[in-house]
């Protein structure tokens, strides 16, 4: 049963942002609710006011240019990215992504600040957000700040915004040339999340060496994780599945998995070594191609 | 707690219901409007038996609170249907025995024709993503992906 709260409705981005400054920790910021709702109506969660900014439409935008790259508001829904002709040209490991985040009627109400601002280190879009060195913006009615999506989760279903600070956009920069990006979870149902899930990009150079790379796990621990001992593996190197194969081990020793009733902690690390290799391989090819 | 009035079309009708705001869509569609076709099922958005549509999307009213529905178009799966004439989906479901139990019928009914209506020739592959959302315990996908198909088809295209 949902605990009853008193409901705000703002007009405005500036409005939602001088009620959230007023009500602060009393308050939950709703946008599609479609992880929310579960945990309010769980009594997990029971806020006094309820701060709705679902309609705030100065949130809802994709914009997209050669020299800043992706932009997309806050309460942009997961649908709408998944239909971007725009991101679908320069980022289409995002499309693929969102087409398998969840179902189609989660996707057409859930967004995808709401998303990150939940924090669930099993969603989908912060790995490989992630693993695209997208950043994140979050602001109040004291201002904005802008800082890598990498730092923004602290712990389950936790991040480093302030209390008067909501989700305001996601900045995406333009790939540089020569790059692959891929995404894959292991689930049993396709609308289920990851039991674990693995995100790679990979640069190379005009010689075919690595110029860059990062690989991004998810539910691998409490945040989005991102193995660093990989990524000083591969930089400079050429292609060689035998190096994917050792990202991948040090992947499964590097990660945090826990061990539930979906899979053992040594089931996921099995998992998220296959995963990485396989990951690792399919961005190193697209970059090649 | 404030209650409030919450305007919304159900069905081509205009309706004001007063609610609290912790109320839930499928809430003012079954209990406060009376249209029991919608089913509440799982409540944790993973069933999609309670799926309507909301201005042409298909969304889980289980997880839709009303109040953001304001002044929007819902349609459940009574609305499908024109003054008793079944729609071309509905027929589909008939002609192709898509159901068992049933209850998770008006869902993917409601999956199918969103579906529909954004896309009108789709493959095999994308009509069984198109109700990756909807749950048949029965496990009657096979007869459910054939009906979507039959209308993609044009089988029951008006004469």
């Amino acid at each position: 049963m949902i605990y009853d709260f008193n409901y705000l409705k703002p007009g405005s981005l500036n409005e939602a942002l001088s009620m959230l400054s007023e009500h602060k920790d009393e308050c939950k910021v709703i946008c599609g609710g479609q992880s929310l709702l579960i945990v309010m109506r769980q009594g997990m969660v029971a806020p006094e006011y309820l701060l709705d900014i679902k309609h705030v439409k100065e949130l809802n935008y994709i914009s997209f240019d050669a020299k800043d790259g992706l932009k997309i508001g806050a309460t942009t829904t997961h649908r709408t990215i998944e239909k971007s002709d725009v991101i679908a040209k320069n980022y289409p490991v995002l499309v693929a992504m969102e087409n398998k985040l969840a179902s189609i009627q989660t996707r057409n109400w859930g967004t995808i600040g709401g998303n990150l601002a939940h924090a669930d280190p099993a969603g989908d879009p912060a790995p490989v957000l992630i693993s695209l060195k997208a950043s994140i913006k979050v602001g109040g009615v004291n201002g904005e700040r802008t800082f890598p999506l990498d730092e923004f989760s602290v712990d389950y279903f936790a991040t480093q915004t302030n209390e008067d600070e909501i989700v305001l956009e996601i900045q995406v920069p333009v790939p540089e040339p020569k790059t692959g990006a891929a995404y894959q979870k292991f689930n049993l149902l396709d609308s289920d999340m990851g039991i674990v899930a693995a995100a790679a990009s990979v640069t190379l150079n005009n010689d075919g060496t690595c110029k860059d790379v990062r690989v991004v796990l998810g539910n691998a621990g409490p945040v989005p994780l991102r193995v660093k001992k990989v990524e000083e593996l591969l930089i400079g190197k050429k292609y060689d599945e035998a190096l994917f194969a050792e990202a991948g081990k040090i992947a499964s020793e590097e990660c945090e998995p826990v061990d539930d009733i979906h899979a053992s902690e040594a089931h996921r690390r099995h998992i998220i070594g296959v995963l990485t290799k396989r990951m690792l391989k399919k961005a190193w090819d697209q970059a090649r191609a | 707690m404030e209650k409030q009035i919450l305007k919304l079309a159900v069905n081509g009708q205009d309706y004001e219901v007063f609610i609290n705001p912790k109320t839930l869509l499928v809430e003012v569609i079954r209990d406060h409007l009376g249209f029991t076709g919608t089913k509440r099922g799982c409540e944790t958005v993973s069933c999609g038996a309670c799926t309507v549509t909301v201005n042409g999307a298909a969304v889980k009213s289980c997880s839709v609170l009303a109040v953001q529905v304001e002044g929007m178009n819902v349609v459940t799966s009574e609305g499908l249907e024109d003054n008793g004439k079944l729609s071309p989906i509905q027929k589909a479901f008939l002609d192709y025995g898509s159901y068992q139990c049933g209850f998770c019928t008006s869902g993917m009914l409601m999956s199918a024709a969103a579906f529909l209506d954004e896309n009108k020739s789709p493959t095999k592959h994308e009509i069984k993503e198109s109700i990756e959302g909807n749950i048949c315990r029965c496990t009657g996908y096979n007869s459910i992906v054939r009906a979507i198909d039959a209308v993609a088809q044009g089988k029951y295209k008006e004469e």
